[in-house]
């Protein structure tokens, strides 16, 4: 997901003058091919984020479409008030492409792993909020990304994530992407968690429940109306992100449901990582694990829901 | 590399008598200080020979065509002294004067720290320190990407350069060699709460800034002919980010603001505070 989103900014990068690279101190031989071929437009600057958004907010204002690439945990915690000020109250174009979003990073640990990058992002006016599930979704993001108004974060999945968005259907940001039709439950899910979903669903069929899922691409702006179109005819609805469950995707879907005055309130839970620091390192899937934040766990915590809401 | 002059640079600054173009700015800032009951007065004052300068004899623009391409960039990093920046604004004609009447009110423009987008004339939002030098950084590779020679203006605080974002900006601007970038840095020494020396020294200044790879000169920075000779010619040095440090005096103007740490920023003014300030701007 990675390699496409920074291959998508060099062939974006080709044919429009305005977009511009920056990087702050990434891997040896990353672009490459964009530092070679359009040198004036590629800046690796060095460990200073702070300064790095900074830079981009007056080049945007220039006329310059920035994209910025380093870990997500550096862009989003230490650059927050160069976002805020910076970018989004000067409604800068620049796009922050956050590498590791959620616990990618798990050997690293609590440095590395942003657990909570969707939660403070989503607090800022004029903020656009994206986490792709796939790399062919990423694909046809990308070219969105260009002429959008304002600031957007783009959060990125470990790579090689399994493709389970449709190649056909055109990519629009604020869109919602029903992955598979809803009856008995809904599971709201955005970036990589939407496999877990997808095999959940499966396990839930098997069991009678009529399962669907939806994936929310672009978590701020948030269509709430399609959102609470969606769940209108599920008794349960739970929430799945790879993200705390204070303030991000979880928290969003729970303000939609709490103003909606719904006739029937829904049996609804929020899947994500605990309000905790990671305690363990392993791996991104053994920490899933931990949390049950599997097809198996997440298929358990909505049938539990589901024999609440027929009793 | 230019080396340490041998006398201090800062002697004798601020000694001059203000003529009448400086008082008369001055005189702009307390009415507009009035009209809001409120500001950054002292941070304002030690500004206003720097903003003169600039904007009367260095400054290209258009105030009919505030985002003129060819326009020069000047960015007040240290937002809180608008108050000054809003006082020139007006007199170049950039909005009217009665906005400054206006100061801190629902209903204007003109708040307590400079916005982009609701005053012609400022480039950015400032009023966190530390932010200005970098986006100055952006627009300067910008205009030089677009091959544009519109040069790019920062002013500076002293207490900001406690920000180390501040130089990280500083490192970056002489990487890429950004000779159509100055700063103006307002020495006044003092910050919100006491000196500078006692806060966070800074000394030896213009070595860091040396040490960064800036070309640096020093002048007074209430000095109209010192500071025209120092912005003259630009840049200082080809290939090289410039910084003027301006040794300045925090309240200049008002006797009894002069070094007054109480008085960088004032909120709910009285009236006899306010007469006050007249009379002292009066007896200079």
């Amino acid at each position: 997901m990675r390699k496409t989103s920074l291959d998508m900014v060099f062939e974006l990068a080709k044919q429009d003058e305005r977009i511009v690279f920056i990087g702050s101190d990434l891997g040896a031989g990353v672009l490459d091919g964009f530092k070679r071929e359009l040198p004036e437009r590629f800046f690796m600057e060095g460990i200073s984020e702070a300064h790095v958004v900074g830079m981009a907010a007056g080049l945007a204002l220039e006329g310059k479409v920035v994209y910025i690439n380093t870990i997500a945990t550096f862009l989003t915690r230490r650059c927050f008030e160069q976002i805020v000020l910076d970018l989004c109250l000067h409604q800068a174009k620049v796009r922050l492409i956050g590498s590791g979003g959620g616990v990618v990073y798990a050997p690293l640990g609590p440095t590395h792993e942003a657990i909570e990058d969707i939660g403070i992002l989503r607090t800022i006016p004029g903020m656009t909020i994206l986490a792709p599930a796939d790399a062919t979704e990423m694909r046809r993001l990308m070219p969105q990304t260009v002429d959008h108004p304002g600031p957007i974060y783009i959060r990125l999945g470990k790579g090689g994530d399994p493709v389970i968005t449709n190649p056909a259907e055109p990519f629009r940001i604020g869109k919602l992407f029903l992955l598979k039709e809803a009856v008995d439950i809904l599971i709201i899910t955005t970036g990589t968690t939407g496999r877990v979903a997808l095999d959940a669903a499966a396990l839930l069929d098997n069991q009678g429940l009529r399962t669907g899922v939806m994936h929310v691409p672009t978590l701020k702006p948030l269509d709430s109306e399609g959102l609470l179109a969606a769940m209108a005819p599920c008794p349960v609805v739970v929430t799945l992100e790879e993200h705390v469950t204070t303030g991000g995707l979880g928290s969003a879907v729970a303000e939609v449901l709490a103003e909606a005055w719904l006739p029937a309130p829904k049996r609804f839970k929020r899947l994500g990582i605990p309000d905790a620091f990671p305690c363990r390192y392993g791996s991104q899937a053994s920490l899933l694990d931990q949390w049950d934040l599997t097809p198996q766990g997440v298929a358990s915590q909505c049938l539990t829901l589901s024999q609440r809401a027929n009793v | 590399m230019q080396t340490s002059p041998t006398s201090r640079p800062d002697s004798g600054r601020g000694t001059q008598p203000l003529d009448e173009r400086s008082r008369g700015l001055r005189k702009k800032i307390v009415q507009t200080f009035a009209a809001g009951g409120r500001g950054h007065l002292g941070s304002a004052f030690s500004l206003v020979e720097m903003l003169r300068v600039l904007y009367d004899h260095v400054l290209t623009f258009d105030p009919a065509q505030p985002r003129s391409p060819q326009r020069d960039r000047m960015i007040l990093s240290k937002g809180h002294g608008c108050l000054a920046l809003y006082a020139i604004l007006a007199d170049k004609g950039f909005f009217p004067e009665t906005e400054l009447w206006r100061f801190c009110k629902a209903d204007g423009i003109l708040g307590g720290h400079p916005e982009f987008g609701k005053v012609p004339g400022v480039e950015a939002s400032t009023g966190s320190l530390g932010h200005g030098l970098s986006m100055g950084v952006g627009m300067a590779m910008a205009l030089r990407l677009d091959r544009n020679p519109a040069r790019v203006f920062v002013i500076d605080s002293d207490g900001e350069c406690d920000e180390g974002s501040l130089w990280e900006a500083a490192l970056s601007a002489a990487k890429h060699r950004l000779d159509n970038l100055t700063i103006l840095l307002d020495y006044n020494r003092m910050q919100s709460y006491s000196s500078t020396s006692e806060v966070l020294e800074l000394e030896p200044l213009a070595d860091k800034w040396r040490a960064f790879g800036f070309q640096v000169r020093e002048a007074d920075g209430h000095d109209v002919p010192a500071l025209r000779t120092a912005l003259t010619p630009l840049p200082f040095h080809p290939g090289r980010p410039g910084i003027l440090i301006c040794h300045t005096v925090k309240g200049k103007g008002i006797a009894y603001l002069e070094g007054n740490a109480k008085w960088h920023h004032k909120s709910n003014a009285t009236p006899e505070e306010i007469a006050a300030l007249f009379a002292g701007l009066e007896q200079g």
